[in-house]
């Protein structure tokens, strides 16, 4: 990873997201156990820890692709319940990118793009591609507009999957290990493409075990394990010293090599 | 260390590519292979010239009467089918209202020669109108009665008309019905999910043969006294609804086969349910199934000649009656194998469109 590139940047007091004492079960298996998370408008999020810990569900709760079942979930001053209402606002405000991108793979990549702004914000057809045009010009993809996702590599479908979501104009993105499915040498171009979004002042939930893109760009480093949240910390006292034994356990294995 | 010089690409052994390559790999790779292959060939030089001598060489094309074909024993007696030819065709429409059944099927090849032109852009509006103003038109055309045509009841349909006419309808209807089945036998909501699956193992356990029955006999029997529903409509909505119970297991099969990823997608990016099925799930879902669906519609165009034992006279029908004629005793061969060509080209039309349908829309995903 290259040098930190932008200073931290000022966070505003304005609370985007909060998790007040959520709690979430898989039938008898209790997954999210009290969890409490305030994100402030701007800032960058990295959640680590070990598989299982609940990183992923925790995120997929904040758009409900998961339902939780106890506590409060607040999204731009939006509450989650059942209300369809609620939770296609709330969808709206929320980008989100997948460890395996899911591409539509019937459309190609302008399509993609343009889908939701067409049919979710009644865009027309063509503001709406020119807009799709611009986002991938900003993931460096332009040329590949008129392709199908088959016929991209793996770092260039996640590239698209990010503007895909970018279209959709949200304040929130989150990220469920967007690296993790990728070949060692598409990694970088997808985090650059983060990186860049994050300077750019978006506020970012990202799951992943990129610990260099944590010590460039996050405010705050979460580590999660059997549920809970265990430690949250800048990153750097986060990597230089972290409190609890569970934490130094999962860092010493996913730092030595 | 030696440094690597890369290896240029040479051309295969001539042994493994072109015809004797083929022949080799195909036909002649090992002494059993090599055994049945022959015996193949024996097969065929007993059973092609013979049967390309009855069909052509010898057969009897012209004459109004037996006596050409009686004449000569050895050849098909395609006489026989020349002059029932309208009747298997027309069944017994009046034969002066023909030209009503001929615009009716020319008006909609018409219609959709301009769906298979690339240029052609509005293929959507064209097919709405096919699938909602045609089928008014043709109805007007078939059974008369308004602007001046005469009044043709639907017993006097029949033939190849009567067996494309059920068949149009069971397609047209089976398909959606079947994709609104298959959809609500996945829903999350309880009644929906239940009604769909009663719905779907119900038509499904039953036999046509039966569906028909109680369609044409027993129905009327639960009707009011005096309302008078039409014995070929009953016809149509018993194979309709049968076969949209085969079409909902065939799609349910395509919804399954879609990754999870693909619906997570389309609801983070706050699509709605209907939206993300007909944008997102179906097209690939639908994609995925066209050869169960086009073998769905194979089996129902092959189907609808069982409405002969509730007394509606498709093309089967029509030709197992023209044996009866006395003037014609004798001819069932050339009569069976007619209705078999006529069949076999339809359905195999159906089943190599449904091929290019495949290879046109492979978009070379790798998911």
């Amino acid at each position: 990873m290259s040098e930190p590139t932008s200073p931290k940047m000022a966070v505003s007091d304005d609370v985007m997201i909060e998790l007040k004492a959520v709690h979430k079960w898989y039938g008898q298996f209790h997954v999210l156990k009290d969890i409490n998370l305030r994100v402030q408008k701007g800032e960058r999020i990295v959640i680590c820890g070990p598989s299982g810990s609940g990183k992923s569900t925790m995120i997929r709760c904040i758009n409900r692709l998961e339902e939780h079942q106890k506590g409060q979930i607040i999204v731009d001053g939006t509450e989650l319940t059942d209300d369809v209402k609620h939770i296609d606002q709330i969808r709206k405000e929320v980008g989100m990118v997948f460890q395996h991108f899911n591409l539509f793979p019937h459309l190609t990549v302008l399509e993609n793009c343009a889908l939701a702004p067409i049919w979710v914000r009644k865009m027309p057809r063509r503001k709406a591609e020119a807009m799709a045009m611009e986002y991938l010009e900003k993931v460096k993809i332009p040329e590949q507009a008129k392709k199908y996702p088959g016929q991209l590599s793996g770092g260039q479908q996640q590239r698209v999957a990010i503007a895909r979501s970018l279209c959709m104009n949200p304040s929130i993105m989150l990220f469920d290990e967007p690296t993790s499915a990728l070949d060692p040498e598409m990694i970088k171009e997808v985090l650059d493409t983060m990186i860049e979004l994050a300077e750019s002042g978006m506020t970012m939930l990202c799951v992943t075990h990129e610990m260099g893109f944590a010590k460039t760009v996050a405010n705050r480093v979460i580590f999660m394990d059997g549920g809970e949240i265990i430690e949250e910390n800048e990153p750097e006292e986060f990597f230089t010293n972290p409190q609890s034994d569970r934490t130094k356990l999962f860092l010493s294995q996913i730092l030595q090599h | 260390m030696s440094i690597h010089t890369p290896h240029p690409d040479l051309p295969p052994p001539v042994t493994s590519v072109g015809a004797i390559g083929w022949l080799r790999n195909n036909l002649f790779s090992s002494p059993l292979n090599t055994a049945f292959t022959l015996f193949a060939l024996y097969l065929l030089y007993e059973t092609v010239p013979p049967l390309i001598d009855w069909a052509f060489i010898s057969a009897n094309w012209s004459g109004d009467t037996r006596e050409v074909c009686d004449a000569n024993p050895s050849g098909a007696c395609w006489a026989f089918v020349r002059v029932r030819f309208d009747q298997f065709m027309y069944g017994f429409y009046p034969e002066s209202e023909y030209w009503r059944i001929n615009l009716a099927i020319g008006l909609l090849v018409a219609l959709m020669v301009p769906l298979f032109i690339q240029k052609f852009t509005r293929k959507g509006l064209l097919a709405a109108f096919i699938l909602i103003a045609y089928p008014i038109i043709a109805l007007q055309l078939f059974a008369g009665g308004n602007f001046g045509l005469e009044s043709v009841e639907t017993s006097k349909w029949g033939g190849l008309t009567l067996t494309l006419i059920l068949s149009a309808v069971g397609i047209v209807a089976s398909l959606p019905l079947g994709i609104v089945l298959a959809l609500g036998r996945r829903s999350n909501m309880p009644i929906v999910k239940s009604v769909s699956v009663v719905f779907i193992e119900f038509w499904r356990g039953v036999p046509l043969i039966t569906v028909l029955f109680m369609a044409s006999v027993m129905l009327p029997l639960f009707l009011p006294e005096g309302t008078h529903f039409d014995k070929l409509l009953r016809a149509m909505i018993g194979i309709a609804l049968f076969q949209s119970a085969y079409m909902a297991e065939v799609v349910r099969g395509g919804l399954q086969a879609i990754p999870k990823g693909q619906y997570e997608a389309a609801e983070a990016l706050g699509l709605s349910y209907w939206k993300s099925m007909g944008l997102i799930i179906l097209p690939q879902a639908l994609k995925m199934v066209i050869p169960g669906i086009v073998n769905t519609f194979i089996a129902l165009f092959k189907d609808t000649t069982l409405v002969l034992i509730i007394g509606l006279f498709d093309l089967l029908a029509m030709i197992q009656t023209a044996f009866n004629d006395t003037n014609w005793l004798g001819f069932s061969i050339e009569g069976y194998v007619f209705a078999a060509l006529i069949f076999w080209v339809f359905c195999f039309s159906m089943s190599r469109y449904s091929q290019a349908l495949e290879r046109k829309l492979h978009t070379g995903h790798a998911r």
